[in-house]
């Protein structure tokens, strides 16, 4: 239980370092919103009061406060062009990301898993050869290639769906899950070779250890063996692998939202740097931060209930 | 361990050198001018005459992907170069030095991995504004830590080994030591790590230059062609595909030496 809290702790320290420095980030560089948002309408008086409701004239360390205070009750600021509360205006895009981050993670485990474990019974040979060079090949296909293959062969040459016309969650959530199935395809595809990489070099190094020797030579045919002992203290990497993998996904689908011209955050991020909107800008980064840095605590927290040695703090 | 070549390395050297020898020979020559336009030759499917066939004005695209992916090469390159050389020299000072600099940099790296690395070079482009040269700052920045942090348990764990030890007993500086003692017996781990950091930086440009935010026309590169591409999708795929299949051959080639490297290093069976 030390350990959990103190990985809590470290938790919050990184979140507390990611906030401030996205913060101070945007706070020195983006000039003075006041002036670019009143563009050429601009006079002192006019800039004076718009700094003034803006809250920009106090000191740095007390607007970090106040947002931080905000980002924990629910506000996030106002957008600078669309006028509205940044709460607002990400929650339906935050929706359609996390749904499309759970489908291309359902799509990865699901089919990377089987995969991988039965790669791994399978020592030698040309077919070894052959599974790696196509896993080293789908690694190489970008996603956002593979998103503009699958527009062609599916939107235009067999018309199973139309680009760029997002049927919405509101209305018709199964087509919206269907027409996310697209890009959840391609943000999937290269990750599954790497874990299905992973989890192949994982378990052999496990089954070659000395229990699993042991275990054989007492007569255990070699998947029982594999399937009662060696998965489970494969677990451990396997885990950690699949937090990076959360962090990759969301990297991914602010480029493939662009691709099938989804409305989810990575568009709303891209539209809002377009804007120079930083309100908006600041609240996607650190909620895609925290996103990351919360995979990665959940995936140590899993670690300790597998491993009892984690949680002494011990070997890592 | 066997100190040769394995066949990973040799086909992914040679997938390598071919397309770098295509990329340098497309700095100087193309077999059309990438950007003229005619009008008579407008979506010409791939033939001998154009190899990847012709776009909606009728430029010839193996000329366009020639230049595009010496665009997108120069860049991964020139990130890497950051990346590596900052990183590995952040990487080899935590890991020889422990200590307070090191716990100070190490947190800071855990909250700079915390972004995505896509991220956070939105982030920085946002803030400087996109062209080339950005892109190779933003995204050097962005390749850092992760060069740190696998530099850094190369050089932790040489820290006291035995030869290390007996240079510092003969009086040998901390920068000798780090330079011409540790440095070399780190190759193993810093070559595959430099192979996938330039895949991610040529993925990392494309993505970027994909979405408009990177290297700016008349720049060309590869991403920003397959951008351009989409809207010629039904009229001419073998632009998207030819593109995309020169990222594709270029990530490929590189991984295979990474793959050939490691095995080399006996570190996968």
């Amino acid at each position: 239980m030390k350990e959990a809290a103190k990985r809590i702790l470290m938790l919050l320290i990184t979140m507390v370092i990611v906030s401030f420095l996205t913060f101070l980030a945007f706070d020195l560089i983006s000039g003075d919103p006041a002036t670019s948002l009143l563009g050429t309408e601009a006079t002192p008086e006019k800039i004076a009061a718009l700094r003034e409701q803006l809250g920009l004239n106090r000191p740095l360390l007390v607007r970090y406060g106040s947002w931080i205070a905000g980002f924990f009750t629910g506000n996030l600021g106002t957008s600078y062009s669309y006028q509205l509360p940044v709460g607002q205006l990400i929650r339906g895009p935050l929706l359609i990301t996390l749904c499309l981050s759970a489908l291309s993670f359902v799509l990865i485990t699901a089919v990377s898993i089987p995969v991988g474990v039965h790669t791994a019974r399978r020592t030698g040979g040309a077919l070894a050869t052959v599974s790696v060079v196509v896993n080293q090949l789908l690694m190489a296909i970008p996603p956002f290639f593979t998103g503009v293959v699958l527009t062609w062969v599916f939107s235009i040459l067999l018309k199973w769906f139309t680009h760029g016309r997002f049927p919405g969650f509101g209305e018709h959530p199964l087509a919206s899950v269907g027409y996310l199935l697209y890009p959840a395809v391609s943000i999937a595809l290269p990750r599954i070779a790497m874990t299905v990489r992973m989890l192949c070099s994982t378990i052999r190094g496990e089954m070659e250890k000395d229990y699993v020797r042991t275990a054989i030579s007492r007569g255990n045919d070699r998947s029982g063996v594999l399937y009662r002992h060696v998965l489970k203290n494969s677990m451990v990497p396997v885990v950690t692998f699949l937090a990076q993998t959360m962090a990759e996904i969301v990297a991914g689908s602010i480029v493939v939202e662009q691709v099938f011209a989804v409305p989810g955050l990575g568009r709303l991020l891209l539209a809002s740097i377009g804007n120079r909107d930083y309100p908006v800008v600041q609240a996607i980064v650190v909620i895609l931060a925290l996103w990351v840095v919360l995979a990665g605590t959940a995936a140590d927290l899993i670690n300790q209930r597998i491993d009892p040695r984690l949680r002494l703090g011990g070997a890592k | 361990m066997k100190r040769k070549m394995n066949g990973y390395l040799l086909a992914g050297l040679v997938l390598t050198g071919t397309l770098t020898l295509l990329i340098l020979l497309g700095f100087f020559w193309t077999p059309y001018n990438p950007t003229a336009m005619s009008g008579s030759e407008k979506l010409l499917a791939p033939s001998l005459w154009h190899l990847m066939g012709t776009d909606n004005f009728g430029r010839d695209i193996f000329s366009r992907v020639l230049k595009g992916a010496g665009t997108t090469f120069l860049i991964a390159l020139c990130t890497v170069a950051i990346g590596g050389v900052f990183g590995t020299l952040v990487g080899a000072l935590t890991g020889y030095f422990d200590g307070a600099v090191d716990s100070i940099l190490m947190r800071l790296n855990d909250a700079m991995t915390a972004f995505p690395s896509i991220l956070l070079a939105l982030v920085i482009i946002s803030i400087l504004g996109g062209g080339k040269y950005n892109v190779i700052l933003a995204l050097g920045l962005v390749f850092i830590p992760s060069f740190a942090r696998v530099t850094r348990t190369a050089f932790a764990a040489l820290r006291d080994v035995n030869y290390v030890k007996s240079a510092r007993l003969m009086g040998a500086g901390s920068a000798r030591i780090l330079i011409a003692h540790m440095l070399p017996n780190t190759m193993q781990v810093l070559l595959p790590a430099v192979t996938i950091g330039f895949n991610n930086a040529v993925l990392a440009e494309a993505s970027m230059s994909y979405l408009g935010i990177g290297v700016q026309p008349p720049d060309a590169s590869l991403g920003y062609m397959l951008s351009e591409s989409q809207g010629m999708l039904g009229s001419a795929p073998w632009y998207a595909l030819g593109t995309g299949l020169m990222i594709v051959l270029l990530i490929f080639g590189v991984g295979l030496i990474g793959e050939g490297l490691q095995r080399r290093n006996g570190e996968v069976d």
